[in-house]
């Protein structure tokens, strides 16, 4: 999908850019992003850590620290947002736009009650009475398949497994019927049958209510299992986006086939050497003229290293950003 | 370029401009200090009859002044810094020093061992200071450096409460397994693992700690227990200068605005300290 | 009493258990770790599979049981004498960056361990060990000044591994080792290990949540689940036919990489699709439910039963043993002659 988002578009990056300043120098985490999900859709973004991807979508929810410099355009459900003063941005966020992180333990308070966090949003956000509150507080944990789910309002954080918590998470981020659910990495700290029901239950959730979903991680695996469409980022910018299925079938982007055969597969027979990318993804450093994977790439070439690839729309509504694709 | 962790934090030191400032200020007192009597033709006890209690002048040569004795201020403040200044250095480095060890060894090795030495840091708490300084004074007589020891070894108590807090809170982590995991002893893991790590915010409580024992000898001389005549401190300058205030209030001001100027310096300096330190740690 | 050096079984874990407070961390742990073999130990979060690993070690204490290291019980050692076996079993940890002391440079957390084991050597040996080493796992020499933070995971993660094997131990332990790291560069570690084992004849104890990456290394495989062995097998074995529901389940819940995700047409005739039976589709076998007890919530008898798909009144009597039921496979399920799995 391109910058410019059809009006239909939940959620529209123009030309994203984000960058630090540490130390005197300016260091760029997303260097040019452009993505579009549209409602009821879930959009996969994958890549390595230090791809970009979590910064790019923690300057969709405005939540970038003070030393972080954001340009181009962030649109939700047509408005733009991108700067927009914390009082507006708080109409939204929590809402209407809801945000879901690898840790749960660090994003609940631990010192009060999960029950009281939950209806905390909905007299915020909605002006619900307490009693109201907390009757929604309950019917939302049932809802993402908490156990005892009246014994969990009574329990504070620490009290909760992982996979529990990460449950009263989605559960309080769908409170108020949110257009648009945004999920940073949220079972990379699970176990892997933990994991396994909440990849479950978002796909549940978003087959009843047509919630959009950007689910951002660094396991193809996970995000396979979920999206319908996955953009995939290397070194702050997107370097190949296609369907789901048309992606897993035929990659077109070395660095999508490499990640691809990283995901193990226990169906397929026991490989002597477990497969991997050579060296390590730094967006750090700033980068020469060239393409960024090319030090990476084992189909590179000279025009590679001088010629930085430009993302293109290729057939079947994918995009691709490489001078010699598969 | 590596850049180790003190290497940083010292860039990040030299970036704050307010500590920067106190640095040069505290530099420029310690040369004072140091050389400054050397420019000054009086010396130290020498009674000057023909200009007692004299303002501060050029003419002649007493640039603070002369007290009610003929001495000249100036050479008597400075030497008064220098033993307000090495209090603070001997008694906050013995005072660091008990403090970091018995702290480090309570903090790693735990237990009994912990509890011991928890109840004697509580108990020697509960002494009042005073009583203690006069103790000590009563059986090391007026020794200048048993009371700087003395002085350091009431100050170490919470720095040893310190450093066991922060070795508390290192010591399940694992770098410390690892540690142990390689066969290092005991020794070698409190003196090459927990005593770097642990330091930073040691420094920096040492360093503000200082004007405090400074401040402490201060009113220890001038209750009449510490530095003695012809010695002289900040603190009992400023005491004789206190008598003076209202005849000659230079008596009072030499030694105070140097003592105002060094505690000040040492304050700014150590929180500028604490922040170079911080903005390492937080990545 | 000690076996001769020559003997192809390196370590010996009998009925090892330990315990916080009453909750049992691990109970009746019996394994044995052979010559530059690998073995794999698969278990979740709360399983006591790190337990394990610090208790092999004795950094926690253990309440039963014995740890034999050619013979010799390490849980009965004093502390000195404990202190000269630790250069045979060393361990790698799971957060690369938390492992190495943010205060000494690569070189200097390279030499501790030398200048403990081997203090004799000069200055001028130990650089040239380390740089030895530091060139076997893969790093380049000049590293050895730069300090943890200026290094990327995989190469603390090589760091770590090189500090490891600097005593020249013949058991490595390595506790999660890759999972910090991202998949793409977990694949350089997992080979760096292989290799070590290949040329330096390294046994290995690999713990790990991760099936597939413990499916690369090892020769043989355990399943751990609150603090029990629930099954032993030979790899291949175990994930051609797990016999366990546990590790069924496991292996269940690892997403399929060739399966995407096709959402059910709203157009198609059987709109009746429910999200739940197309959850359900998309794996055939029954995966557990819920979630691991929670220290000192362990149910009686089985531990798995709560969640276990085929659990019976007889699982909640008494705690299933490991008992063999092939080629050198075992498994602790009560139910283990009467279920056969598709």
């Amino acid at each position: 999908m391109s910058a410019a988002g059809t009006p239909t578009a939940t959620l529209a990056l123009g030309s994203l850019r984000v960058s630090f300043e540490r130390g005197g120098a300016s260091v760029e985490a997303v260097r040019e992003v452009s993505l579009a999900i549209r409602a009821g859709e879930v959009l996969g973004v994958v890549g390595e850590s230090g791809a970009g991807k979590t910064q790019a979508f923690m300057a969709t929810m405005g939540l970038l620290p003070p030393n972080a410099r954001a340009s181009g355009s962030v649109r939700f459900e047509g408005e733009e947002i991108l700067g927009s003063a914390p009082r507006s941005l708080n109409r939204v966020r929590g809402s209407k736009l809801t945000m879901v992180f690898q840790d749960p333990l660090t994003s609940l308070t631990p010192h009060l009650k999960i029950g009281v966090q939950l209806a905390e949003v909905l007299v915020h956000h909605r002006g619900s009475t307490w009693a109201s509150a907390e009757r929604a507080a309950l019917s939302a944990l049932e809802r993402v398949r908490v156990p005892q789910a009246q014994r969990r309002l009574e329990q504070y954080p620490h009290e909760l497994s992982g996979g529990m918590r990460q449950r009263v998470m989605i559960g309080m981020s769908l409170l108020c019927e949110p257009s648009l659910l945004i999920a940073d990495e949220p079972t990379s700290a699970l176990d892997v049958t933990v994991q396994a029901q909440i990849i479950d239950l978002l796909r549940s959730l978003r087959l009843d209510s047509g919630l959009s979903i950007a689910l951002v991680s660094h396991d193809l695996g996970v995000v396979a299992g979920l999206a319908d469409r996955v953009a995939v980022m290397y070194a702050g910018r997107i370097v190949e986006s296609a369907g789901t299925a048309q992606l897993l079938r035929g990659p077109r982007h070395p660095y999508t086939a490499l990640l691809l055969q990283c995901v193990p597969n226990l169906r397929a027979p026991r490989r002597a050497r477990m497969p991997s990318l050579p060296g390590s993804a730094s967006s750090a450093a700033p980068l020469g003229p060239g393409c960024a994977f090319a030090p990476r790439c084992p189909r590179a070439s000279d025009r590679c290293r001088a010629e930085r690839p430009e993302l293109r729309a290729i057939e079947h509504a994918a995009e691709l950003a490489c001078h010699h694709p598969i | 370029m590596s850049s180790a962790p003190w290497r940083e934090a010292a860039r990040a030191l030299f970036a704050n401009p307010g500590a920067l400032v106190a640095l040069i200020v505290l530099a420029l007192l310690i040369a004072a200090a140091l050389f400054g009597p050397a420019l000054n033709p009086n010396d130290l006890e020498t009674l000057d009859w023909r200009h007692v209690a004299a303002n501060p002048g050029l003419a002649h040569a007493h640039w603070f002044g002369t007290d009610r004795l003929g001495r000249d201020l100036f050479v008597r403040t400075l030497a008064g810094a220098r033993v307000s200044m090495a209090v603070g250095l001997v008694a906050g480095a013995v005072s660091l020093g008990l403090g970091l060890a018995f702290g480090a060894v309570a903090g790693y090795v735990g237990g009994r061992t912990d509890d011991l030495m928890m109840r004697f840091i509580e108990i020697m708490s509960g002494l009042p200071l005073i009583f203690f300084v006069i103790f000590m004074t009563v059986i090391f007589g007026r020794n200048q450096l048993a009371l700087f020891l003395v002085i350091g070894a009431v100050g170490w108590l919470t720095t040893a409460r310190i450093v066991r807090g922060q070795t508390l809170s290192i010591r399940r982590q694992e770098f410390i397994e690892a540690a142990v995991a390689s066969g290092a002893g005991t020794p070698r893991i409190i003196l090459r693992h927990v005593v770097p790590n642990v330091i930073g915010p040691v420094i920096v409580y040492a360093t503000l700690t200082v004007p405090q024992i400074i401040l402490f000898e201060s009113f220890l001389s001038f209750l009449g227990l510490g530095v003695q005549e012809p010695s002289a401190s900040l603190g009992t300058l400023i005491a004789e200068g206190a008598g003076e205030m209202e005849a000659a209030p230079w008596m009072l001001l030499a030694p105070g605005l140097f003592l105002v100027a060094l505690l000040v310096a040492l304050n700014v300096f150590g929180d500028g300290l604490r922040d170079a330190l911080d903005s390492r740690e937080r990545r | 009493m000690p076996s001769s050096d020559l003997s192809p079984v390196l370590l010996r874990v009998e009925a090892l258990g330990v315990d916080f407070g009453d909750h049992r961390a691990l109970d009746a742990v019996s394994f044995e770790v052979g010559r530059a073999e690998t073995v794999g130990l698969v278990g979740e979060s709360g399983s006591g599979k790190s337990t394990l690993a610090r208790a092999l070690l004795r950094l926690v204490p253990a309440a039963r049981g014995a740890v034999r290291w050619l013979g010799e019980d390490l849980l009965r050692l004093d502390s000195r004498a404990l202190r000269r076996h630790r250069h045979e079993l060393q361990i790698v940890f799971q957060d690369p960056l938390a492992s190495l002391d943010p205060r000494m440079s690569v070189g200097a957390a390279l030499a501790e361990p030398l200048r403990i084991f081997e203090p004799a050597i000069g200055a001028r040996e130990r650089r040239a060990r380390i740089a030895a080493m530091l060139e076997r796992v893969g790093l380049s020499e000049s590293l050895h000044r730069r300090y943890p933070h200026e290094l990327s995971g995989g190469q603390c993660q090589r760091v770590g591994i090189a500090r490891a094997m600097m005593p020249g131990p013949r058991l490595l332990i390595c506790d999660e080792p890759v999972s910090s790291l991202d998949v793409s560069v977990q694949g350089q570690i997992v080979n760096l290990l292989a290799d070590l084992q290949r040329d330096l004849g390294t046994a290995i104890l690999f713990i790990s949540h991760n099936l597939a990456v413990v499916r690369h290394l090892s020769h043989r495989v355990m399943v751990i689940y609150c603090g029990r062995i629930v099954e032993v097998a030979p790899c291949d074995a175990l994930f051609a036919a797990p016999l366990h529901p546990y590790t069924r389940a496991l292996l269940a819940a690892v997403p399929d990489p060739t399966r995407a995700f096709e959402p059910p047409d709203p157009d198609a005739v059987d709109a009746q699709i429910t999200p739940a039976a197309a959850a359900s589709a998309a794996r055939s076998v029954r995966g557990a439910t819920g979630e691991a007890p929670r220290g000192g919530q362990v149910p009686s008898g089985c531990a798995f039963r709560d969640r276990c798909p085929y659990a019976e009144a007889a699982c909640a009597a008494s705690v299933p043993v490991l008992e063999p039921v092939g080629d050198a496979h075992a498994v602790a399920c009560h139910r283990r002659r009467e279920l056969v799995y598709s």
